[in-house]
């Protein structure tokens, strides 16, 4: 528990610098999606590093708290902060409504069944014009503010965004360490097993993904408020992927791990700008590769393949 | 048009469209069935189907049955490439990670495709013109007569193959039991890169036949391949009847619920469907369900 201490305390220090070592607004800028991205990988990471159950419909989710957010306070004029309670608790309880049938189902027909999940929700943000703005999108976001401090410039975001990305770790880890993360693992491994054992496998199964879109509804309504603007294509099958690919870059079941994978794909593009459109075969390649040579993600993978390839000094100590 | 009449139509074209979801259907439960696998990259299958036949006719110049036998030929080498490189290497093939290798296929392919032959949509022409034939009141195009043979073809020959060839039944052997399969001599990995064939064969068939009606692109493949899938699912995964009648009856429903209620939510149709199905009746609608093996 100390070293979990330890880590954390050096990411709080790690997210608390940023700002004094960029100065410039796109940084920070890029540092914001970092944020709301790790938000959303380690939310996936809860149910398919932990629990073993695959979504491939988390974008649904977090465009859903979006667009409740965006609707509400741009459309209704009621309070960003009730806005995005009232957007995750919706959120959540659908994911809870729809859980008890949808992981029913293993594997594939799991991964059918999200899939399908999410391009419903797309295509009601495409087609609900009245409700959405359709597919050019809703703007007239309002940012979030407390009291008269208004988050509206990147810095401000930046902390805003990060103060919650880094309690969502903090939730993340104590959970992983808990009763419950056991139980999460034990399910994954084998849901008999589980069952034996005194695990409500059915209820904890649905509760995690409850709380999987809780986490994301989360990050879309401060998206949402980050943006000022909320457009379809942001939430569509190509993000569940890229969510997906997050988590396994990163390992699944290691909270850090989401949080490195969401950092190198986001920044990735950035990176490369050159590549535009054609980062999405980047992704495609990675996710083979990383799914069949390292399917520990690539934290693990890196160094036990340097390990492999480097000589062993250690050994014969002791 | 009255309604009866607009009835007919929307039948006609549901038909139509729904025979394509049964090809690609089968596509997606035949290699289930050998292997276990659901196909995400199946899709793709279908797109290079069109595409490359797009290719061929356009920037090639080639007559037009010589371009989709190229297709089929092109798309069948993608789909044993695939089960060579990708799906049979795997050291642990749980489903998520099959899952997201076959889903990490299906991009790369996508991708591919995008930057091969950019982002633009294509036609292919009628193969037998666009002269609508008249049944009644309601129209019908040459194409449409084309898309119910190629279909009756595919599933006539699927079914020689499988119940009347050597190969076709040790397939299903596979299905069955692959390691009792193997101790008779069946070399099941062979039979895995057969389902990969031949999925991807049938996979391109649906590509090249649909594309006079609904246009391609490189990205034509992901609502395709889902359909397809639908049509597997609602038939519980046969590579026979059951998911021909699946294909048949997700067109027609959707057509319906295009021409009805709303062209915008057309495809939400049948994911609601899926849905549905998977949660009532995730062995299909025709099947009587099997206890789970621990």
């Amino acid at each position: 528990m100390k070293r979990e201490l330890v880590k954390y305390l050096l990411l709080v220090a790690a997210a608390v610098s940023m700002p004094y070592f960029f100065s410039d607004g796109y940084m920070m800028n890029v540092l914001v999606f970092v944020g709301i991205n790790t938000m959303l990988a380690v939310a996936l990471n809860l149910l398919l590093g932990f629990a073993g159950q695959i979504s491939l419909g988390h974008a649904g989710f977090f465009g859903l708290g979006a667009y409740i957010s965006g609707v509400l306070t741009a459309t209704h004029q009621v309070n960003p902060w009730l806005a995005m309670l009232i957007a995750a608790i919706a959120v959540s309880f659908l994911a809870f409504l729809i859980g008890f049938p949808i992981l029913k189902l293993k594997g594939h027909y799991l991964a059918m069944a999200t899939l399908g999940l999410g391009i419903i929700i797309y295509i009601v943000f495409n087609e609900a014009v009245d409700i959405t703005g359709g597919p050019s999108g809703l703007s007239g976001i309002p940012n979030l503010a407390l009291g008269s401090l208004v988050f509206d410039n990147d810095v401000k975001n930046y902390c805003l965004v990060w103060t919650f990305t880094i309690v969502t770790i903090l939730l993340a880890v104590n959970l992983a360490h808990s009763r419950i993360g056991r139980a999460l693992r034990a399910i994954h491994d084998s849901e008999v097993a589980a069952r034996v054992m005194g695990v409500n496998v059915r209820l904890l199964k649905v509760q995690i993904f409850a709380l999987s879109a809780f986490i994301s509804a989360v990050a879309g309504s401060l998206y949402a408020h980050v943006m000022t603007f909320a457009a379809p294509a942001s939430f569509g099958f190509h993000f569940s992927v890229e969510l997906v690919t997050m988590v396994i870059i990163g390992g699944l079941g290691s909270i850090y791990g989401s949080l490195f994978g969401a950092t190198l794909l986001t920044l990735l593009p950035e990176l490369l700008r050159t590549f535009q459109d054609y980062d999405i075969i980047i992704y495609g390649l990675i996710l083979i590769l990383v799914t069949m040579f390292m399917p520990g993600g690539l934290v693990q993978g890196i160094p036990s393949l340097l390990g492999a390839l480097l000589p062993k000094k250690k050994e014969g100590r002791g | 048009m009255n309604l009866s009449d607009q009835l007919i139509q929307f039948l006609l074209s549901g038909f139509a469209t729904g025979s394509i979801y049964a090809l690609i259907g089968l596509g997606f439960s035949i290699i289930y069935n050998a292997t276990g696998i659901i196909n995400f990259a199946q899709g793709e299958f279908v797109m290079l189907g069109g595409m490359v036949t797009v290719f061929f006719l356009t920037s090639l110049h080639i007559p037009l049955p010589a371009a989709i036998l190229g297709a089929v030929a092109i798309t069948t080498f993608v789909g044993l490439l695939f089960e060579r490189l990708a799906i049979r290497p795997i050291r642990k093939a749980t489903p998520i990670n099959l899952v997201i290798i076959t889903i990490g296929g299906s991009i790369l392919i996508r991708g591919l495709a995008m930057l091969i032959w950019g982002k633009d949509t294509h036609a292919i022409p009628g193969f037998s013109g666009e002269e609508p034939i008249m049944i009644g009141n309601a129209s019908l195009l040459p194409q449409h007569l084309w898309i119910f043979g190629m279909t009756t073809l595919a599933i006539i020959a699927s079914k020689v193959f499988f119940n009347y060839t050597i190969s076709g039944k040790a397939m299903r052997a596979c299905a069955f039991n692959p390691r009792a399969a193997s101790l008779i001599g069946i070399d099941v990995k062979r039979m895995v890169l057969f389902s990969f064939v031949i999925s991807s064969a049938m996979g391109s068939v649906a590509g090249f036949i649909i594309a006079p009606l609904t246009m391609t692109s490189y990205d034509v493949g992901i609502m395709l391949g889902l359909k397809g899938f639908c049509a597997a699912i609602i038939g519980g995964m046969s590579s026979g009847l059951g998911t021909v009648l699946g294909g048949i009856i997700l067109g027609v429903l959707e057509s319906l619920g295009a021409g009805l209620i709303s062209s915008g939510y057309k495809d939400a149709v049948a994911f609601i469907i899926l849905l549905l199905i998977l949660f009532i009746r995730p062995q299909g609608i025709f099947k009587r369900a099997e206890s789970e093996r621990v």
